[in-house]
């Protein structure tokens, strides 16, 4: 399945929405229900410590190098040919921006 | 700590029995009635007896215990716990206690310990491989490099299990291989690979038999078998294309096969991508049916006696366990013992379930025929359920 290019309107919607103050957008609550689903669920693939398994590393030092709008399709629409599955739907876009800044942090 | 205690009082009188005679040994015990559970957030372990429902102890220490796993001594005395972050620690759990801990990589994914129990076997991710240890020293005994192709890549090592005669079988998730490896002379292990499996294979299980081993395969809708009893015939594709002509849909965690369903004339198998379950003629390894499930499965187990299978279910569908009637392969209980349910493992008969309720910090106990709780014990973001009957199992 090709990239649609409402995927592509959705990339360029989320630059857009990147520069603006994202961290404010998300509530307390929502945050902490994040930063557990990252440990506990991403981390079935990716660790509990974020240090890798059957997905990549997610650390600081491994994404750094990254662009983060990569980060961001993938969360959201996944990525082929690999298990990495699209969040699209179960988190808000809002939501994945808070993730992958949180993940540049390395405030894990 | 209270059970820590009420373990140690138990355990007292069986260290010291030859000096003190038979006194004190209204509290001597056996441990098959026993398990461990992991608490996978506090790199902890729960001892547990199964005959009353109750926690005996707790064991910390052990590192990062996401996606832990463990093996039996054939003494049942001793829990082998393979960590995430490479970590192998021996638990006694008779005396409650962590015994050795070694860390032997930097990323592993489970272990299987061997006929004759003398060799423990670790799969890893980074370096992807296997390495083999003595189960009395914990140490080093073979390191096999999982390397592939012809640029000398190494894959991650999934599938791992053991295997009548000495052997361990796994899977090569990068390279699509099979590996069977005779541990007879643990210096000079005898490797046979099996190349072109399939695409991604994830997990392995093999039949309580030792005879099939089984890959499931991500990248791709079938599984791919081996024979253990013809193993110049080669692996042969089953279940290939199943669920062809339904959208596959995202898997947000990964199942496990461990968890080999076998009852009667059927076999019960996760399907990946679709929330089926699929049935499986033992003797042609056709597919007879598929059940649709609530989710994504992750485990597929049997009941002992192989009447019923229960299932738990991927994120974001994983505060649900159902059961099927493997008579009339009908769903008979949907149960919502809370938020993500990881994993089950049944007493060694089957009258009950552990079931492991992560988010909720407690493992809740089933009684399988009338599907009443019976008990709830409180742990901490508990995970994998691991009892003592698996020292005596192939492929456990």
């Amino acid at each position: 399945m090709k990239p649609s290019s409402g995927a592509g309107v959705v990339l360029i919607f989320l630059l857009l929405a990147f520069n603006v103050q994202v961290l404010a957008e998300v509530s307390p609550d929502r945050q902490a229900a994040l930063r557990h689903l990252l440990k506990q669920d991403c981390g079935s693939c990716h660790g509990m410590t974020l240090k890798g398994g059957l997905g990549p590393a997610l650390t600081k030092n491994e994404i750094m190098h990254k662009p983060k709008q990569l980060l961001l399709t993938t969360i959201l629409d996944g990525r082929r040919g690999t298990p990495m599955p699209p969040f699209r739907g179960l988190l808000t876009e809002e939501e994945v921006n808070w993730l992958v800044e949180l993940l540049y942090q390395g405030d894990i | 700590m209270p059970n820590r205690n009420r373990l140690l009082r138990c355990v007292k009188p069986l260290i010291m029995i030859s000096c003190l005679g038979l006194t004190a040994c209204a509290t001597l015990r056996g441990t098959g009635d026993m398990g461990v559970v992991i608490e996978r957030a506090t790199g902890s372990v729960q001892i547990v007896e199964t005959s009353s429902r109750s926690r005996l102890g707790q064991v910390t220490g052990l590192g990062d215990l996401s996606h832990a796993s463990i093996v039996y001594s054939r003494d049942e005395r001793y829990a082998y716990v393979f960590g995430r972050d490479g970590g192998l620690s021996q638990i006694d759990i008779l005396q409650g206690k962590l015994v050795k801990r070694v860390i032997q990589s930097g990323n592993s994914i489970g272990g299987a310990i061997s006929q004759d129990g003398r060799l423990l076997a670790v799969s890893n991710y980074t370096p992807g491989g296997i390495k083999v240890f003595d189960t009395q020293s914990l140490e080093l005994l073979v390191d096999i490099p999982a390397t592939y192709g012809n640029e000398g890549k190494r894959s991650k090592v999934v599938g791992l299990v053991d295997a009548p005669g000495q052997k361990f079988v796994f899977s090569l998730y990068d390279a699509g291989e099979i590996w069977v490896a005779d541990l007879t002379e643990p210096a000079k292990p005898q490797i046979q690979k099996f190349i072109k499996v399939g695409n991604q294979p994830y997990d392995g299980l093999i039949t309580e038999d030792g005879r099939f081993y089984i890959a499931g395969l991500f990248g791709e809708d079938g599984l791919a078998m081996l024979d253990m009893w013809n193993l110049d015939k080669g692996v042969k594709r089953i279940l290939n294309g199943y669920g062809r002509g339904e959208q596959k849909l995202p898997v947000y965690k990964m199942p496990h096969l461990e968890g080999w369903a076998m009852a009667g004339d059927y076999a019960f198998l996760p399907s990946v991508g679709h929330h089926e379950v699929l049935v499986v003629d033992r003797h042609t390894w056709q597919q007879k049916k598929s059940i649709k499930v609530h989710g994504q499965p992750v485990f597929v187990m049997a009941r002992p006696d192989g009447r019923q299978v229960w299932i738990n279910f991927a994120y974001p569908l994983n505060d649900t366990v159902q059961v099927v009637d493997t008579k009339t392969m009908q769903i008979i209980k949907t149960l919502k013992p809370g938020k993500a349910v990881l994993h089950m493992e049944f007493t060694p008969r089957g009258e009950e379930v552990w079931v492991s309720s992560r988010d909720d910090d407690r493992v809740l106990v089933y009684d399988t025929r009338t599907f009443e709780q019976r008990s709830s014990l409180e742990m901490k973001n508990p995970s994998g359920i691991f009892f003592t009957s698996r020292a005596h199992r192939i492929g456990l």
